[in-house]
């Protein structure tokens, strides 16, 4: 049998497991990689199965936690009962300068804690009232969002009229962002909502809000990050690049960035964008209004960050070109010392991975820069554009999974026997009990950067000590062996 | 030596040609490069300048601004507390191949096995309905039936519990009649035991859908399971209660008593389950069969009496069963247990544990000075908060400031009587209801020597220069905390250790830089 044939085989067994009806809906989003399949050959997109381990978050956690959480100067109000704001409070690393409680909130949580009474009579003027309070607490404060949890859509609330009402009153944006949980079937649908929510409620009003710093004058070279939410600082070498081969970062939207950096986008001269999945809709958007072009770029192994650089360039002049060769020049040594240094212990390690947003199939070339081979891999939340960029990432027989359940990734894993698991902290401890090597994804770990050629370096020394981590070696008792 | 003179951060020699040396994220930006590219980014920012920033932050620190804070009404920042379902899920846990379901949207489930898992570093396996909007127009029912029926079909759970999240009780789907139809119509077996417990994230806390879960499961285990005579054994129950060192230590306890009991919700492996390259799905240890014969026993035991109340109020009445309420921290508490567990079993207290007891009195004894008369704010759960003010009493520590957001009135009262019951304790307030941005206030208005709380406190630290001791849950930020005991004597000496170590840590930090401060950099303490 062929690896396809083979893996093929795999799936079906697998999902043997499931009820009927189950396992029908299940076995569209499993496939294995062909050559003629330019969309990996799955359904994407669709509501998870009850009852099933999915790893899938909400609307709330896309809006809240992703898209408007790391724009730092603003206060983000978790709009509802406590846990939502609880949960999601501090835990996705979105590095920002700034002083916390006073011109940055980054890291803590606002919340309308809404109690019985609440859900009886709503919460609108409790919300104006809160409002109120942010203003006389944080003064300097950016403006506010407010993110509606389930119950807030579910029971009527109007959050529209307060944020109408309240922005008049304080001359800042507040901005309604309807992200309930039960909306759509999964954060994904929440990235959008955020999305929309920049496109209606602050790009209109953007001449109003913006402090445009003194002397600004657009230039040729103006470009915004999109996309990049700054995972242990993932936007700075990023940034650092951009500024190095010549062009001007006017925005980071959203990692690091101030609510100033987003209004300010729509005068740049293209948007970059790291993570599609998040944030494509409001790039479309503004090549659609302001005539702004986009470009998807990936910054995950020196492959991939020449390329990309290469790529940007070529959208502006020839003194742009020169210095993007330039850099990649620069760094090109050093990497390859890199890469030597870690080849040697990494060269044809197999790997899987599950992961959201641009993930799955962005980091595969940074694992091929290592030597390593990705024999597995899908999305939380993938849709069917992203699964359609990820043929290009993949070779033939890597099996793709989308929204693969806890059941699932643990009966691939057994088969496929990967040095290697990529995915997320609900994951890691399930594999790890496997005696499997892992790295959370999303949050790396705790470490990074990843991104850039110094977050290559930081990726390179972190596979290798998960992959070579000596404990491993002591899982098995002596008198076992 | 002299580049320390200043006690800068010194910036290692990485970077250049050597692959050996990485910088990530902890040297990388503090590097001239990217602290020109911060700069430099600035300019784009719209920010207040920094003297504004400063004057600001000076104004968040005084009394002005402290009573601004304690006047809002509306608006909650940094609570103490999470919502019902993370407490359901956990004392489920407890339990002999139990699946925690949680019946709602997915993102919930999502957080809450997060959540654990951070905490923990061990799986936490959970599932949802994953309802979505048509459920919220026709209700819950049809993801439910096909929720438990794949769940049961995939995951070969004994038992299923079923707790709510806001969005099924904003609906109002009815769990009890959803259950009884999915049996009906075969998606489970009629014999699988499915508890269910009612808990929105919009009234009380995690502590309350502890509860709400425990008394579901026990009402639904032991139905029909009422004996003429009692099995001679005694029931526990820790409560919300982060340490799985806990549970370990009771059943040393119990074993040396040689008392014969069933702990109710054991999920002492369920987060901290050995390495042994398989992966368990289930790891509860307390057995279907014995919590069904839990009606039967002598007499069951609270540890947290604000997280139990309809529980042991169930216990008392449904079963007639005697409960008992317990706080076994520090030397007095674990003495009151002890006493009492020895008349209550007619066993005397065994010779290990009196050792213990002295040994933990010596420990104490010998530290104590450095703990006397320090000044300590602390927050967490009731049941939590009131084990730390007794012991820090009995060290001759003053609790200052007590901030528990998931209060109430009988807990407050307490509290206080406890406080006056000591003169290190007449100093202290009780902050019910209020919240980790109000403590700031405390803290830099009256400030304390010691801050007591979980990883959240860590801002706080940062905020104040107020040095943290990590007791409570959730802890993210420090490994393997929750593997020890907090309880018995044992847990006293841990504490204590934690405790005091801590006042020297900030100790050696205060004289550290050469030449200027460090005069009383000693070695011996």
């Amino acid at each position: 049998m062929t690896t396809v044939e083979d893996r093929k085989a795999l799936i079906d067994e697998v999902l043997e497991a499931y009820p009927d009806k189950a396992k029908k809906l299940r076995a569209k989003h499993i496939s294995v990689q062909e050559a003629e399949k330019a969309d990996c050959g799955v359904k994407s997109n669709k509501k998870s199965v009850p009852g099933v381990m999915t790893t899938r978050g909400c609307a709330y956690a896309g809006a809240k936690g992703v898209v408007w959480g790391p724009v730092k100067d603003m206060i983000h109000i978790s709009h509802g009962p406590v846990g939502c704001g609880y949960y999601s409070w501090s835990g996705r690393r979105n590095y920002y300068i700034g002083t916390t409680g006073v011109d940055t909130f980054g890291t803590m949580q606002f919340t309308s804690d809404f109690q019985e009474r609440d859900i009886v009579f709503g919460g609108d003027k409790k919300l104006a009232k809160l409002i109120d309070e942010l203003e006389d607490l944080f003064p300097l404060n950016q403006g506010t969002t407010i993110e509606s949890e389930c119950p807030v859509g579910l029971i009527g609330d109007d959050i529209e009229a307060v944020a109408r009402a309240k922005a008049k009153e304080t001359g800042k944006p507040v901005i309604p962002v309807r992200c309930e949980g039960f909306r759509g079937v999964s954060q994904s649908l929440g990235h959008h909502i955020a999305n929309d929510t920049v496109r209606d409620w602050v790009l209109p009003k953007a001449d109003d809000y913006r402090k445009l710093p003194e002397g600004f004058e657009p230039g040729p070279y103006d470009v915004n990050i999109i996309g990049d939410y700054n995972i242990g600082g993932d936007a700075w070498p990023s940034r650092l690049l951009l500024e190095e081969i010549g062009l001007r970062v006017i925005s980071q939207f959203s990692g690091d960035g101030t609510f100033n950096e987003v209004v300010m986008t729509p005068l740049a001269k293209l948007n970059l964008i790291h993570c599609y999945r998040s944030m494509n809709y409001i790039c479309r958007f503004m090549e659609e209004k302001y005539g702004i072009g986009w470009l998807e770029y990936n910054f995950f192994g020196p492959t991939q960050i020449a390329k990309s650089l290469r790529k940007i360039a070529a959208q502006f002049d020839e003194t742009i070109q020169a210095k993007a060769e330039e850099v990649i020049a620069k760094y090109q040594p050093r990497m390859d010392a890199i890469a030597a240094k870690y080849r040697a212990r990494l060269e044809g390690k197999k790997v899987m991975m599950m992961v959201g947003g641009l993930r799955p199939r962005h980091v595969v070339p940074a694992f091929t820069d290592l030597g390593m081979d990705v024999i597995g891999t899908g999305y939380e939340f993938g849709h069917g554009d992203d699964y359609k960029r990820t043929a290009e990432y993949v070779n033939e027989g890597t099996v793709i999974y989308d929204d693969i359940s806890g059941y699932e990734f643990e009966e691939f894993a057994k088969e496929l026997k990967p040095d290697l698991i990529a995915a997320g902290i609900k994951e890691k401890y399930v594999f790890q009990k496997m005696a499997l090597p892992f790295r959370q994804m999303h949050s790396w770990d705790y470490s990074g950067p990843y991104h850039g050629y110094d977050g290559f370096e930081v990726f390179a020394r972190d596979m290798d000590l998960a992959i070579n981590n000596p404990t491993w070696g002591l899982i098995q008792a002596p008198w076992e062996q | 030596m002299t580049d320390n003179l200043d006690n800068a951060i010194p910036t290692p020699a990485c970077g250049g040609e050597d692959p050996g040396q990485i910088k990530d994220h902890f040297d990388l930006f503090h590097t001239d490069t990217y602290q020109d590219l911060f700069e430099y980014k600035r300019q784009f920012e719209g920010a207040h300048s920094r003297e504004t920033v400063e004057e600001i932050a000076e104004w968040t620190k005084g009394w002005e601004y402290r009573e601004k804070n304690f006047s809002r009404e509306a608006l909650t920042i940094n609570p103490a507390k999470a919502c019902q379902p993370l407490g359901a899920l956990f004392v489920a846990a407890g339990f002999e191949d139990t699946l925690p379901y949680s019946h709602g949207s997915q993102g919930c489930v999502a957080y809450f096995r997060t959540h654990l898992t951070r905490n923990y570093k061990e799986p936490f396996q959970a599932v949802s309905s994953s309802m979505t909007e048509d459920a919220a127009v026709f209700g819950g029912l049809s993801n439910l039936k096909a929720g438990l029926e794949n769940s049961y079909t995939l995951y070969k759970p004994k038992m299923i519990a079923l707790c709510t999240t806001c969005m099924a009780e904003v609906i109002g789907d009815d769990l009890g009649a959803f259950i009884t139809t999915s049996k009906n119509e075969g998606h489970i077996p009629e014999d699988l035991p499915v508890p269910y417990a009612h808990t929105p994230s919009f009234v009380g806390s995690h502590i309350t859908g502890y509860d709400n879960m425990l008394r579901g499961i026990l009402k639904t285990l032991t139905k029909d399971e009422k004996a003429e005579t009692t099995n001679g054994k005694f029931n526990f129950n820790l409560g919300f209660d982060p340490y799985i060192g806990n549970i370990r230590e009771l059943k040393r306890i119990l074993s040396l008593f040689g008392v014969d009991y069933t702990i109710l919700s054991d999920n002492s492996d369920t987060f901290d389950s050995p390495n042994t390259g398989e992966f368990k799905m289930y790891n509860g240890l307390t057995t279907l069969a014995d919590t069904a014969d839990s009606i039967n026993a002598e007499g069951t035991v609270f540890f947290q009496k604000y997280t139990t109340p309809k529980t042991q109020e169930y216990v008392a009445k449904d079963w007639g069963q005697k409960t008992y309420n317990f706080r076994p921290f520090g030397i007095k508490g674990t003495d009151e247990f002890l006493m009492a567990l020895s008349a209550i079993t007619g066993k005397p207290i065994p010779l290990e544990l009196q050792q213990e007891r002295g040994r933990a009195v010596d420990a104490l004894t010998d530290s104590q000075a450095w703990i006397h008369g320090k000044k300590v704010a602390m927050y967490g759960d009731p049941d939590h908060v009131l084990g730390l003010i007794q012991f820090l009493l009995e060290m001759g520590a003053e609790p200052t400031h007590i901030v528990v957001t998931n209060t109430n009135e009988d807990f407050e009262a307490e509290a206080r009587e406890l406080l006056t019951s000591s003169p290190y304790g007449q100093g202290g307030t009780v902050w019910g209801g209020k919240d980790l941005w109000h403590l700031r206030s405390l803290m830099f208005t009256e400030p304390v020597d010691l801050l007591i709380g979980n990883s959240y406190g860590k801002y706080l630290w940062r905020d104040t220069g107020t040095p943290l001791v990590r007791i409570g849950y959730p802890i993210f930020d420090r490994h393997h905390m929750h593997r020890y005991a907090t309880f018995g004597y044992q847990g006293a000496i841990n504490q204590f250790n934690w405790i005091v170590n801590t006042i020297l840590d900030e100790l050696d930090r205060k004289t550290i830089v050469p030449a200027k401060t460090d005069i009383s950099f000693d070695l011996i303490r």
